[in-house]
């Protein structure tokens, strides 16, 4: 038998071994980008502090849940799914966040997804009026989503608490997430959450919504 | 002199705590005044926040919880529930009709939460309990310091926005839970005796990501004096609920 082929049966046998570590994605721009719609104070203890803390305690999470199977603890393995659909759910949703956001914001979609709205909500101000309403009026901390069904093969809003991650709780693909913890915009708009929401139109990144929804329908 | 010195002496003794409303029927509920100033409990909670905190999130949580009441009463109008405290009808929460459950659950929630949280902080707090209350305490936790141990990881580990809280149910037993949004204990049939409220909005604009660090400035403020006053308030007002 070849080494490569001996390799190959070791690392299958220990899957674990050398596992993969999830790690804080760069920004796509810089802290002030956004600004005057988030402020640099925000997007940069957003991203450094708490995407990182969900990142880092991800990990964490991931490590006690291979010991747990390693060992066939099944009560800590159950134990455990919170922080890892808290922090797993926090790391997926803030990692679609940064780029579903630009400094460059065009104001509205274009070509398919547009169409698309304009199937499924009547008009693009429609579906503004309707994320925005369902997402400010969230209780505690949590997300608003523009989403694809693939199942009925059209776009969807929903609205998830906490970091629950909308695909795995919901089965909707997400294009498009507001972040409306009290964390992403108390600094600047203080407890005027429906002012925030208004503003973050400003700033879509609706090439990277459009290359989500193009994506979704095709897989 | 003396009778101006007396009748001061009284209306302090006498002057009500913000709780004491929650128990009767209003038309309307009406935010109350903090009892001290808003920079009192600095430098543990900074000013600012207290401001936006009460006059803002404090404030509307009252204005909505009217406007779900006002509907309830109007679609309703022979409900005793609807015309109960608002203490009452959070005991009762899953008989309030359920056009009006969830506005009430989270407004009406809120709207007592805060006026527990204001009423059981204090400036020149601290420290720790006495007398009966830390008998008890000790009974339950095995010390003040296990307690606070606990009654802080509990703060600490909390997902998304809730309160930790010190309760007393029914049997005098003293508990610590957690509830969830604006949740309150009296609907798991418990009297709440002191809390920390973990919404960020509490704490970002000086503490920002860092809780562990208003919640251990947050203990500077916990008023062990009016603790047990509550306490008896809800011993009292048990019978009338």
């Amino acid at each position: 038998m070849s080494v490569v082929s001996s390799l190959v049966r070791l690392a299958r046998a220990a899957p674990f071994a050398a596992r993969f570590k999830h790690t804080l994605p760069p920004l796509p721009y810089a802290y002030n980008a956004l600004e005057p719609v988030i402020s640099r104070e925000i997007m940069e203890i957003h991203h450094t502090k708490h995407h990182a803390a969900y990142v880092n305690n991800l990990n964490v999470a991931e490590d006690q849940l291979k010991d747990y199977v390693e060992r066939g603890d099944v009560n800590s393995m159950i134990a455990v799914q919170n922080a890892v659909k808290f922090n797993g759910g926090g790391h997926i949703n803030h990692s679609i966040f940064w780029n579903n956001l630009t400094p460059l914001g065009e104001g509205q979609p274009k070509g398919d997804l547009l169409a698309a709205i304009q199937r499924d909500f009547g008009s693009f101000d429609t579906l503004k009026t309707q994320l925005a309403s369902k997402t400010v009026a969230i209780q505690g901390s949590g997300w608003g989503w523009l989403g694809y069904n693939k199942e009925r093969g059209k776009l969807d809003l929903a609205v998830c608490s906490n970091q629950d991650p909308l695909q795995a709780t919901t089965g909707l693909i997400p294009l498009l997430g507001i972040d409306v913890w009290e964390h992403a915009y108390y600094l600047q708009y203080k407890n005027v959450r429906g002012d925030y929401v208004k503003a973050i139109w400003n700033i879509v990144n609706w090439k990277d919504v459009s290359a989500r929804y193009d994506a979704a329908i095709k897989g | 002199m003396l009778w101006m010195w007396l009748l001061c002496f009284v209306f302090v003794c006498n002057s009500e705590r913000i709780y004491e409303g929650l128990v009767v029927y209003h038309d309307e509920l009406k935010l109350p005044d903090l009892p001290y100033d808003y920079n009192a409990l600095e430098p543990y909670i900074d000013e600012a926040t207290v401001k936006v905190h009460h006059l803002g999130h404090h404030k509307t949580y009252g204005d909505n919880t009217n406007k779900a009441l006002k509907e309830w009463r109007e679609a309703d109008p022979t409900s005793p529930l609807a015309r109960s405290s608002i203490v009452r009808i959070l005991q009762e929460i899953t008989e309030v009709p359920e056009t009006w459950q969830v506005a009430i659950r989270n407004n009406g929630g809120g709207f007592v939460n805060h006026v527990i949280y204001w009423a059981t902080m204090c400036p020149n707090g601290g420290g720790s309990p006495s007398g009966e209350l830390m008998m008890q305490i000790n009974r339950a936790f095995g010390s003040y310091v296990a307690f606070q141990e606990h009654f802080t990881s509990a703060a600490s580990k909390l997902f998304g926005s809730g309160y930790v809280w010190l309760c007393e149910n029914v049997k005098g037993g003293l508990v610590i839970m957690s509830t969830k949004n604006q949740d309150s204990p009296l609907s798991d049939g418990l009297y709440p005796l002191l809390v920390v409220d973990i919404w960020e909005h509490a704490y970002y604009l000086k503490h920002q990501n860092k809780r562990a660090g208003y919640i251990q400035s947050w203990w500077n403020t916990v008023c062990w004096d009016e603790v047990p006053k509550l306490q008896r308030f809800w011993h009292q007002s048990r019978n009338s609920l």
